[in-house]
């Protein structure tokens, strides 16, 4: 196993609906429960990377006040967005800082406070969300560009309203045990099916919420991990990919392109295959983003991934179990702070730290993060000694 | 200058493809192709990425699309609160071309299915605007 760069602490706030706090406060949470994992007295962060998407921030430029707040200063820090990717793209940056030996102890700092913005305000920058030249001028929406695959899928494929049903209704059994998550209620198949329609075919349980939130993902080296942890996960595979903005260049609609490519790029970098995965977090932003997701990863042929699902497969016990924290459908989607959220739960999974829903044995797992409905997404592929 | 006269809600005003927009006007759905390499781009491109060259010829789209994905929005983004509901989509060209747009309002919501045929028309929008949509073949 590859052994360059190593995930020694991560943390997360508690995802809430609305904070009432500042951010800088609530990033303080995912940092305090990083550094637990973490032998202080050895450790000196020399590098952090704060990642948000900046159109919903208040701050401009917020990584100085946040590291001022951490107390990681002066080591350099710079601000890094892809959207909801975000985080995920800031442990790839971490990643390429240690391993140049430019670095040796690197935070990623993902954060959102999308409760500081007004629902007007929410909803002119998700109308921006598209290309602003040729497609916003339509009045676009991230639930529509979902729906628009769900479209797709379901006349390729025969995958029904059920099928993107019981997606949810997975979410909302891990949901309901996971105490950092918005929604912790359990949802049934008639309380998604009855929902009211958002864009079709997804209804309001088909799609996650805007939340407030932190996560934390503190990288070392090799040989600063064996100093202050006994439990290093290592980064085995990072793959990632950018796409066009424009649907009209996008080159599939039953699949997300950028997803498909980084899942391969992060295989290849790691040597294993998805039949190798132990337990996922995959990017479902709404529930048909999770079926495809399956299909892009290889955790399914395509047209197979709702079968996952009818099966139960994709629960704990399953041949592969995903999104065992809730999910964004469940934990809610902070833009910024939902990749480290998704590699801390990924990391606490191979520490064999996560109680009820520990997958026995876990060795080696995977991370879809995607940004904006396919403009960007980051794979990783994490294991243990 | 021009451009914000595209669409329901602009969101840019200078683009070197403003001709686009004098087309759309004149009743005509146009797009670019590189001069040099015969690349088609829809949206139009007046730079190609494929070969470099920033000459480019309009070339009339008068092909059916077939359809390839939809969604019927409910709640429209800031400024389209008073349009919804509408159907966005993407249909694709005999040449493989894409555009994404949005079905005229015309075609009851439960007849659109992916793979019908569809045309692209020219329409007028108050305050001078112009835009297309897609209509029944």
């Amino acid at each position: 196993m590859k052994k360059d760069v190593a995930i020694v602490g991560v943390g997360q706030s508690p995802f809430y609906r609305k904070c009432g706090m500042a951010v800088r406060e609530l990033c303080f949470m995912g940092f305090q429960e990083a550094m637990k994992d973490i032998d202080l007295k050895r450790v000196q962060i020399d590098g952090s990377i704060v990642c948000s998407a900046a159109e919903y921030d208040k701050q401009r430029s917020p990584a100085s006040v946040i590291v001022d707040y951490l107390g990681i200063m002066p080591a350099p820090s710079f601000n890094l967005e892809t959207l909801c990717s975000s985080s995920s793209t800031g442990v790839r940056v971490a990643y390429s800082l240690i391993k140049s030996g430019l670095h040796e102890v690197v935070a990623v700092i993902g954060f959102q406070k999308m409760s500081e913005l007004t629902s007007h305000e929410a909803a002119e920058r998700m109308g921006r969300g598209g290309d602003i030249q040729w497609e916003s001028p339509f009045g676009v929406t991230m639930p529509a560009y979902f729906g628009m695959v769900a479209s797709a899928h379901m006349a390729e494929y025969g995958t029904t309203p059920e099928q993107l049903a019981r997606v949810r209704v997975k979410s909302s059994i891990y949901g309901e045990i996971n105490d950092k998550a918005v929604y912790r209620k359990k949802i049934s198949m008639e309380d998604v099916l009855n929902s009211e329609m958002v864009t079709s075919p997804l209804k309001k349980f088909d799609c996650c919420a805007n939340a407030d939130g932190a996560a934390v993902v503190i990288l070392a080296s090799a040989e600063m991990a064996e100093r202050i942890t006994d439990k290093p996960v290592w980064i085995l595979g990072l793959g990632g990919s950018t796409r066009s903005t424009a649907l009209a260049g996008r080159l599939s609609f039953t699949s997300v392109p950028v997803s498909r490519e980084a899942a391969q790029a992060a295989y290849e970098m790691a040597g294993i295959g998805p039949e190798e995965i132990d337990v996922a977090e995959v990017h479902d932003c709404f529930t048909i983003a999770e079926i495809v997701a399956y299909e892009d990863c290889g955790f399914a042929r395509p047209g197979e991934g709702a079968r996952l699902i009818d099966e139960k497969q994709t629960y704990l016990g399953g041949r592969i179990p995903v999104n065992l924290d809730g999910g964004l459908l469940s934990k809610g989607h902070p833009i910024g702070a939902t990749g480290a959220s998704q590699i801390r739960a990924i990391t606490r999974q191979l520490r064999g730290e996560s109680g009820k829903t520990q997958v026995e044995g876990a060795k080696f797992g995977l991370v879809h993060n995607l940004g904006g409905p396919g403009l960007y997404n980051y794979v990783t592929i994490l294991g243990r000694d | 200058m021009g451009f914000e006269k595209f669409g329901v809600v602009s969101f840019t005003s200078e683009t070197k493809a403003v001709e686009f927009l004098k087309f759309l006007e004149e009743g005509k759905m146009m797009t670019t192709e590189c001069r040099k390499c015969g690349k088609i781009y829809f949206p139009p491109k007046m730079d190609c990425s494929v070969c470099g060259a920033s000459e480019v010829d309009w070339i009339e789209i008068d092909e059916l699309g077939e359809l390839v994905a939809y969604s019927t929005v409910m709640h429209g983004p800031t400024g389209f609160e008073n349009d919804v509901p509408y159907t966005i989509a993407v249909i694709r060209l005999p040449n493989g071309v894409q555009v994404f747009g949005r079905i005229s309002n015309n075609i009851p919501v439960d007849n659109i299915k992916v793979g019908m045929k569809l045309k692209i028309v020219p329409i007028k929008l108050p305050l001078d605007k112009a835009s297309y949509e897609f209509m029944h073949a």
